[in-house]
């Protein structure tokens, strides 16, 4: 038979070993689930700065492309009133080719400019969600440390031993894990519900019967266009005689900018 | 190996130092069986006094699996009877 001291060994061990798993410390946990949070919070961060990137340069572009198109105008303009009706349909269809670009582009900027409002709604809900968990898990350390000390103390006193509050240590480790998978729950779900996870892929994309549809569409603007135009030459005195030359064919002969989807970085 | 004393801290023992305690604690275990109140606090003494002679006191701000317990030096035959229980130390 064993001695007393092995038996109460014995008994402290059966009863600790039921409780607890001994190699994880849940403060350990808890600051490694407030590192996977700060690293999705930036990613977050990431995907606003990106997205407001790409709504500047579409600005950009869409600047570019309205002066281009109020040249374009001003040049047919100059063509007709010197009598150059095949200059002026020719500037006058560039324009409506860049008009159709410019349309696209500004539905593009819209787009943008939601994902952009919800995804900075989502970043500062989500910083808001770490920071509470950041509070809560110091407050969680400290008592964890707290009772850690006031086992020894109380080990002093009464004869408790660490193998007891070991017991306390599971239960405090059980609420643990339910607060940091509660949080990374919420992270991901305002992720979800921000949108912030959705597909932007489906920009703009069109099939070539659209486009040859938009291109006759094009063709009768232009026509729409001259006759407008005639009709305020008819009206009106024409007494621009400047020299066109920023009008005549070789000077027009730039390649239409045909780069018009946002490309994603 | 490292021994606990209940009330006191714990204390690193060599394991060669086992079998000169064995004995000691046998006969407390013995005494706590047979009611013998006296000689328990007795043996109960001797023992703690070997153990804190051959081992060597861990610093308070460690923590180590105690694999012996040895009952504080005022426990009497009852409490550690009532520990030894089938209840054991912790209830439950």
């Amino acid at each position: 038979m064993s001695g007393v001291m092995k038996r109460m060994g014995m008994i402290f061990r059966a009863k600790a070993n039921k409780a607890l798993d001994r190699a994880e410390d849940p403060r350990e946990t808890l600051d490694y689930s407030y590192q996977k949070q700060l690293e999705l919070l930036q990613k977050v961060r990431r995907g606003v700065a990106d997205v407001a990137t790409s709504r500047k340069r579409l600005e950009l572009q869409l600047n570019q492309l309205q002066g281009q198109s109020a040249k374009l105008e001003d040049q047919g303009r100059k063509a007709l009133a010197l009598g150059r009706e095949d200059l002026a349909r020719e500037a006058l269809s560039r324009r409506a080719s860049l008009q159709q670009q410019v349309s696209d582009l500004e539905v593009q900027h819209q787009t943008l400019q939601g994902e952009e409002e919800k995804l900075t709604l989502a970043a500062q809900r989500l910083q808001a969600k770490v920071d509470a968990f950041r509070t809560k898990k110091e407050t969680i350390k400290a008592t964890y440390t707290a009772a850690q000390a006031q086992t020894r103390i109380a080990e002093s006193f009464s004869g408790i031993s660490e193998e007891m509050s070991d017991v306390g240590l599971a239960i405090q480790r059980a609420e643990d894990k339910t607060a940091q998978l509660q949080a990374r729950a919420g992270a991901i779900d305002e992720l979800l519900a921000s949108g912030a996870l959705d597909d932007q892929s489906g920009l703009g994309s069109k099939d070539d019967i659209q486009a040859e549809l938009d291109r006759l569409s094009g063709g009768t603007d232009v026509e729409l266009e001259l006759a407008r135009m005639k009709a305020e030459l008819a009206g009106g005195p024409s007494a621009q005689q400047q020299a066109i030359e920023g009008g005549t064919p070789g000077a027009q002969q730039q390649p239409q900018q045909t780069q018009h989807r946002f490309d994603k970085q | 190996m490292i021994v606990r004393i209940m009330g006191e801290g714990q204390v690193e023992l060599g394991d060669d130092h086992v079998a000169e305690l064995d004995k000691l604690d046998d006969e407390l275990l013995a005494e706590m069986e047979g009611g013998d109140g006296e000689g328990f606090r007795r043996t109960l003494s001797a023992l703690l006094d070997k153990v804190r002679e051959l081992g060597t006191p861990l610093p308070d701000d460690v923590l180590e699996p105690s694999e012996l317990i040895l009952p504080a030096a005022d426990a009497t035959l009852e409490e550690v009877r009532r520990m030894l229980s089938d209840d054991g130390l912790i209830p439950g």
